[in-house]
């Protein structure tokens, strides 16, 4: 069977990070290949290299298809060659109806005046090419994920596709839908049409992959071949992790953890906009100067979990309770949580983290301003010596307190944004992602940070997506998948290989 | 130091830029109208006839720093305009109780309609309070049967017309006018020469001496000018000393106090702000219930200015405002805007209609030049961001 894709020496840069580094990646006709790697081993940078989102010249490397070397200047361009790519959000419009959407963007038309006619019949045809019994006229609103999923396919179909790059398809479905998905790719497969999978989901792997490549901080690790009998579980999860830890921690001296400050019962927290639960059954408690792990991949419902226990319920349903001290407690909103000495350094600085447009004192002192107010009038001399001894404290690189946020590197924010909820003193510090996007440098202080906050009696909860740095650091590792807890493992015990098989169910 | 001047204007162009283009807009009607643009009647006049808009822009500002947008606020001055007029001619209540129950009427109204709309039900404040306009215009018809009120009150209609009582005369100068900006200005001094004493104690950056000497003479000479202008005419007017009190009010609440810093932060960062454990939904309810207060005191203040309430009070007011707020370097995208801005903007719009007044211009052009500033107005805010964000 000959290559219908090769993508060779391909190497894309960010500010700062080199996300691919000398990739290569061959897609034989007619296959299922799956990608998978850890979150941030470049996946999904490659497959937008791929479908043109970062257009030649952007990149260094050549993708050749079908014997050509391409150029693509635009998504359009790869589309025209047979490339569709459906992301893990679905890129429907949800108030039109399956057939408006099968065809937006390449209508029939005449001079600009659409045919619906062949329009609608052509639709059907699609539907029926993924197996899809809905009438063409529903809105997409109405349809659940599973279905909406099919219908990316349907539309991608209707633009006679060679290649299908799917990312996490089933990283929102249930255990139905996913089998229909995984049943219809092998379908497509019969008809000729190649398709590559990123998917965090071993077990699907091994069930559905021809060739699986494995991706590891930005570099090809190795491709497997399932005819071969390559592709093994154990093989698979060893290829993914297996860096050498040299990330250096700051060692912690004499460990002491005292009585259980945080214990969440059968917490589970139901998502009435998606339809399903995002946090299920949740068992987790947390003792006095202790350094708790959540382990786990993207989407596995630990941000959701984080948010729940503090009280950001947007449109969650909650069940299970909450222990403080041995003390049942209620949060109806963060000030709750607050109050009751929980603080929340949340994994996306820029989207709810920091006010970007205020300056550093004013995000440093926005949790607890009754602090530095008498009589709710804010003493501004009191609000400069806090964020003056914070910039000091936590080292916050900045050329003034007054500096507007948004102006600081992402290692400066994070520390703003610690800085933020130190200030309101709390027994559990959730740091959510705290390295996410700094560098090494700023890492280093913030772990030194942690260990000298737990010397004081803080507990302090670190959900992270990096496996050293869960090792280095927690005394405790809780695994997250799919919205359960699907292990716990003392330090002593975690290793890479572990919790990689928890978070991969 | 002229280096220092240029640098500070460029760095400060955004806060600085609604002054200049008064100050321009000030200059070239004087020159168009022979100097008849500075007299000391036309100035009063349009202090006063800034002063109804003025108020509004004040809370449109808050209301558009929390990123939604009020258009009822107009009939709803309207209204409560009128119900001020028929409490004070047909029940002969004392403007002592009328003013605050107006007041306390439209805080509810602003509460109670636009607040449990946009805060509680999520309906788009766009669309809430588009409903509120047309149903406050059915009401100001209703109570006003389609007639004019008169106010019948002269404590009532001096709010809008009036002048503060003088303690002597002197050479034709009202006397405790004069006393009024001296203090003014004292206090001015005073406040910044504490602040810039502190920004040196925490070691944060400060203008030279000789630069901050003559940005106190320069803005202690630009309100005493006006002053005098004023005191050779009749004096501050009623409208004059309201609008500044809701002013430094509302500045200070902005500026200086929880409440404020909470609801720029809501404006700046929603979900951030809801994390640090800010209620949005009650900040939202808090500013509209502002909002409603300010309409009402609009109200009183056109009611009085025209001694009567007419069925069409308040039309367009909501768009005056607005204008205002925008030409005073509020943001469209939330979390940025100065009370003492919009107060500015709204003065360089009321300039903008007064000028062309005295110079004869026909409505229609009058309409087109001021759309066409609010345009450049806000471009200027548009492209004076880029170029901060783009300097760091």
């Amino acid at each position: 069977m000959k290559n219908i894709l090769e993508m060779r020496n391909i190497t894309k840069e960010f500010p700062g990070v080199k996300a691919l580094d000398n990739v290569n990646f061959q897609v034989k006709e007619g296959e299922i290949h799956c990608l998978v790697g850890e979150n941030g081993a470049g996946k999904s940078t490659l497959m937008k290299v791929l479908s043109g989102v970062y257009p030649h010249g952007n990149y260094d490397g050549d993708i050749v298809l079908n014997g050509e070397v391409q150029k693509f200047a635009r998504i359009n361009d790869s589309e025209k060659k047979g490339i569709a790519i459906i992301y893990q959000e679905l890129a429907l419009v949800p108030e039109m109806s399956v057939y408006e959407n099968i065809f937006l963007g390449h209508e029939f038309h005449k001079k600009g005046i659409v045919n619906w006619h062949s329009t609608r019949v052509e639709a059907i045809k699609m539907l029926e090419k993924v197996n899809l019994s809905v009438h063409p006229s529903t809105k997409v609103i109405d349809l659940g994920v599973g279905v909406q999923q099919l219908i990316e396919i349907a539309k991608a179909l209707s633009k006679d596709v060679k290649l299908l790059i799917l990312d996490e398809p089933t990283a929102s479905l249930n255990e139905d839908d996913s089998e229909n998905l995984l049943k219809l790719l092998k379908d497509l497969k019969k008809e000729g049409v190649t398709s590559i999978m990123i998917s965090h989901k071993l077990k699907e792997v091994i069930a559905i992959a021809d060739t699986v490549t494995v991706l590891r901080d930005g570099k090809t690790i190795c491709s497997l071949d399932a005819s071969k009998g390559e592709v093994v579980e154990k093989d698979i999860i060893k290829y993914m992790v297996g860096r050498e830890i040299n990330d250096i921690f700051p060692k912690r001296e004499n460990k002491k953890f005292g009585d259980v400050l945080l214990e969440v019962k059968d917490w589970s927290a139901f998502d009435k906009n998606l339809g399903r639960h995002v946090v299920k059954n949740v068992n987790f408690n947390i003792r006095e100067g202790e350094i708790v792990g959540i382990a786990g991949l993207m989407g596995a419902g630990r941000t959701e979990f984080a948010h729940s226990i503090f009280g950001n319920m947007k449109e969650y349903g909650l069940t299970g309770e909450i222990f403080i001290k041995g003390k049942p407690v209620k949060h109806n909103h963060p000030s709750d949580a607050i109050k009751n000495g929980l603080a929340y350094v949340s994994e996306d600085r820029k989207g709810d983290g920091l006010i970007l447009i205020q300056d550093v004192k004013q995000n440093i002192t926005l949790a607890n301003l009754n602090k530095i107010a008498k009589r709710t009038v804010i003493d501004k001399h009191e609000e400069v010596i806090v964020a003056e001894g914070f910039r000091q404290s936590l080292n916050i690189k900045t050329p003034s307190i007054e500096q507007k946020v948004n102006n600081l590197s992402g290692g400066n924010q994070q520390k703003v944004a610690i800085g933020k909820w130190l200030f309101v003193e709390p027994n559990v510090l959730i740091l959510d992602e705290p390295t996410r996007g700094i560098d090494v440098g700023a890492k280093y202080e913030i772990y030194t940070l942690m260990n000298e906050l737990i010397a004081k009696g803080m507990s302090v909860i670190m959900i992270s997506s990096e496996l050293p740095e869960v090792l280095g650091m927690s005394d405790r590792v809780y695994v997250m998948a799919e919205g359960k807890l699907t292990g716990e493992l003392p330090i002593e015990e975690a290793t890479q290989e572990k919790i990689m098989e928890m978070a991969t169910l | 130091m002229f280096k220092e001047l240029r640098a500070a204007l460029s760095e400060n162009i955004r806060d600085y830029g609604m002054y200049i283009a008064l100050a321009v807009i000030m200059v070239i009607f004087t020159v168009l109208t022979d100097g008849l643009f500075l007299t000391p009647r036309v100035l009063s006049d349009l202090i006063d006839m800034t002063g109804y808009i003025a108020v509004l822009s004040v809370g449109m500002t808050l209301v558009i720093v929390i990123r939604h947008i009020d258009l009822s606020v107009g009939y709803v001055a309207g209204f409560l305009g009128a119900i001020s007029a028929i409490l004070s001619f047909k029940l002969g209540w004392s403007i002592w109780v009328i003013i605050p129950a107006t007041l306390a009427l439209g805080a509810m109204i602003g509460m109670f309609w636009t607040g449990t709309l946009v805060a509680r039900l999520k309906v788009p404040a766009f669309v809430a309070t588009l409903a509120a306009m047309t149903i406050f215009r059915g009401l100001l018809i209703k109570v006003t049967n389609s007639e004019t009120i008169f106010t019948g009150n002269e404590a009532f209609n001096a709010i809008g017309n009036g002048y503060i009582p003088d303690i002597a005369k002197v050479d034709g100068f009202h006397i405790l006018t004069i006393i009024i900006g001296v203090l003014a200005v004292l206090a001015f001094v005073f406040m910044e020469i504490r602040n810039r004493k502190k920004l040196i104690q925490y070691k944060l950056r400060v203008s030279s001496m000789p630069m901050f000497i003559i940005k106190l003479a320069f803005v202690a000479s630009v309100v005493m000018f006006f002053i005098f202008k004023l005191a050779s005419f009749k004096g501050l007017s009623w409208t004059a000393i309201i609008v500044g009190v809701v002013v430094f009010i509302y500045n200070f609440i902005t500026k200086n106090t929880t409440l404020g810093r909470h609801i720029y932060a809501v404006g700046g960062n929603p979900e951030a702000a809801e994390l640090s454990g800010i209620s949005v939904k009650f900040i939202t309810y808090v500013v509209f219930a502002s909002m409603g207060m300010l309409a009402a005191l609009s109200g009183i203040l056109f009611t009085a200015r025209l001694q009567s309430a007419t069925p069409t009070a308040g039309m367009g007011f909501e768009l005056d405002a607005i204008a205002g707020a925008f030409v005073g370097g509020t943001s469209a995208s939330g979390g940025v805007g100065k009370v003492t801005g919009s107060i500015i903007g709204a003065l360089v719009m009321a300039s903008l209609s007064k000028g062309m007044d005295l110079m004869n211009v026909g409505v229609s052009y009058q309409y087109i030049i001021r759309g066409l500033v609010l345009v450049v107005a806000v471009i200027f805010d548009v492209q004076t961001r880029n170029m901060k964000s783009k300097k760091a």
